[in-house]
């Protein structure tokens, strides 16, 4: 078939290329050629300038970073969805963090027992350790591990994959072809996150508790259902509410993140590499900043509502 | 000129350029590009490296929308277009992107059968059609392969076969044969000129090689004999006609520097044209 479709046919032993045309692209003789750059002067750029340029630059950041999230929320709720696409991300998000999730959580919980209990001893009040640990995992611990182990883990993978798919063009191919990239790459990981998040927090708050449990077992000579019983007892509703709400929260900012710092790639595969280290940062600070003001409102509602 | 070519045509042109102007930071990149691509007819985009080649193609698909001046598209106007009316529109024009811009993560089968999943095409029809394509592109075996395990030349022809997939009536190629050996450059040119004779689209191509453009405007390609065959000096005008006549557009300096024919070309005696034509 492909020996047919050879231009040397019809007897025509022509070249296919035009006679004594060089093989090779032209080359340029700038790397890019702007219209009227030519003689272009060097520019001297003042502190003041510079300052100006860098807070315009962060206001931007700010407002194409707000378009993104403000888009993502309209096309969680409008579809068309991909089904697939959340699926996929959420056995990514979901199943694939819980090794990390079980590991820590179980010596978070460890360490929390063996710190307070050491303080306990002193006032022969070991019994309390059970609450005390309940109370800081459910409320805080919990939450916040989970977010910033899942930062590390998604977010940058989230921001690389997309980094990359955008550097090769992929996401202007899809563009091409008529797909919105918000649709197809954003919503499912941002859903994907959202929904998991809160159960990753609850298997943390679970794990965290067995290992407190093991800890003060075998170091505070505390027995294991005593431990449960006062856990159990210490949590109320409003800390529950405070403990899972969190997350949803953190799975937003941190898939957000991984997605904004993902799309606006620039510089090849250094930038890649730049972006993934900043979605971990931006999002694990984020995530801190976004848990104070949490916990304010949470305890302020606590008090006012329940 | 185009005004010829317009009575020509009954539907207007396929493309129209009036006036665009687009600029970055960096500075002015066009500063006033105007011309138009008749149907079925394919377009030569001449020029170094950093003319604006690409970003003409993605102007013309609406993937950027110019500073100023306006772009009609199948007689649509795509520049004042929302993103949401573009990503419908798109749907109707090809793009292949200069390295492929194949999906990584997905099989050559899936890549190419993408756009008709996104229509939510029933599975039973979407395999014959893909098969189809990818036999049109000889490489029908290559369907369960990741673009990876493919070489530079084949993922070439799996992103023209994406990009035809749902017979778009523009297609656009951005430097197909760029960085690519000779012979497999040929067998792009060679779909390139199936494609544009055996399904009659209208094509904007963007090249720094001027031997691609020759190739595509002396060459037609006959579907009964399956060949591809030269076409004669003088005689067979109406086969050429028939194919849709090829012509040259050349950058220089943010604007259009030489629009023509590939004889007016070749025969031309400017200092800059000449720079391409060594």
């Amino acid at each position: 078939m492909a020996a047919q479709l050879g231009f040397r046919c019809c007897g025509c032993a022509e070249s296919f290329f035009a006679e004594g045309q060089p093989e090779q692209g032209l080359v340029a003789d700038t790397p890019f050629q702007v219209a009227g750059s030519a003689g272009k002067e060097e520019k001297r750029i003042t502190a003041a300038e510079l300052l100006v340029d860098s807070a315009k630059n962060a206001v931007l950041a700010v407002q194409s970073y707000a378009e993104l999230c403000g888009r993502t929320l309209v096309n969680m709720v409008v579809g068309p969805h991909y089904l697939q696409d959340t699926l996929e991300q959420m056995d990514f998000i979901g199943a694939g963090s819980m090794p990390i999730i079980l590991l820590a959580g179980f010596f978070i919980g460890a360490v929390m027992v063996l710190q307070t209990g050491s303080q306990f001893i002193r006032f022969g009040q070991t019994s309390l350790t059970g609450d005390v640990v309940a109370i800081a995992l459910v409320r805080e611990l919990g939450p916040a591990f989970t977010g910033l182990l899942v930062t590390g883990r998604c977010a940058t993978g989230i921001a690389s994959e997309l980094g990359s798919m955008l550097v090769t063009e992929q996401v202007d191919a899809m563009r091409a072809m008529g797909t919105d990239p918000n649709r197809k790459l954003v919503v499912p990981r941002v859903l994907a996150s959202l929904l998991m998040l809160p159960l990753l927090t609850a298997i943390m708050d679970f794990i965290g508790l067995l290992g407190g449990c093991v800890a003060s077992v075998f170091s505070l000579r505390l027995s294991a259902i005593e431990f449960w019983r006062r856990a159990i007892e210490a949590l109320d509703f409003a800390d529950l509410m405070q403990g899972f709400t969190k997350p949803v929260i953190f799975g937003f900012i941190l898939a957000t993140i991984g997605c904004y710092k993902g799309l606006t790639v620039r510089g090849g595969t250094q930038g890649v590499g730049r972006a993934t280290t900043q979605a971990a940062v931006l999002g694990s600070v984020l995530i801190i900043v976004a848990d104070a003001f949490l916990t304010k409102l949470a305890l302020f509602l606590a008090d006012k509502v329940f | 000129m185009s005004g010829t070519a317009t009575a020509l045509s009954d539907s207007g042109p396929a493309i129209q350029f009036e006036d665009v102007r687009l600029g970055f930071s960096e500075g002015d990149v066009f500063r006033g590009v105007s011309f138009q691509v008749q149907p079925r007819e394919t377009m030569i985009l001449l020029g170094e490296t950093g003319t604006g080649k690409t970003l003409t193609l993605k102007l013309a698909a609406g993937l950027l929308s110019p500073s100023a001046g306006v772009i009609h598209v199948l007689g649509k106007e795509i520049s004042s277009m929302r993103e949401a009316e573009l990503l419908d529109f798109r749907r109707k024009i090809g793009f292949v992107f200069q390295e492929g811009a194949l999906f990584d993560s997905m099989t050559v089968g899936d890549n190419v059968a993408y756009r008709l999943r996104e229509e939510r095409v029933p599975e039973e029809e979407i395999e014959p059609q893909v098969r189809e394509v990818l036999r049109f592109i000889e490489l029908e075996d290559t369907i369960e392969l990741l673009p990876s395990e493919l070489s530079g030349g084949m993922r070439r022809r799996v992103s023209i076969a994406r990009a035809l997939i749902s017979q778009p009536q523009v297609v656009l190629y951005d430097s197909p044969t760029a960085g690519l050996d000779p012979v497999t450059s040929q067998t792009i040119i060679t779909l390139i000129l199936r494609l544009r004779d055996v399904y009659g689209v209208t094509a904007l191509l963007a090249t720094q090689r001027l031997q691609d453009g020759f190739a595509l405007a002396n060459f037609h390609y006959d579907p009964q004999t399956k060949r591809v065959i030269r076409n004669a000096r003088n005689g067979n005008a109406a086969a050429a006609a028939k194919a849709g006549q090829t012509r040259f557009l050349v950058y220089r300096d943010g604007g259009v520097y030489f629009e023509g024919g590939p004889e007016e070309l070749e025969n031309s005696k400017d200092p800059y044209l000449q720079r391409f034509l060594v």
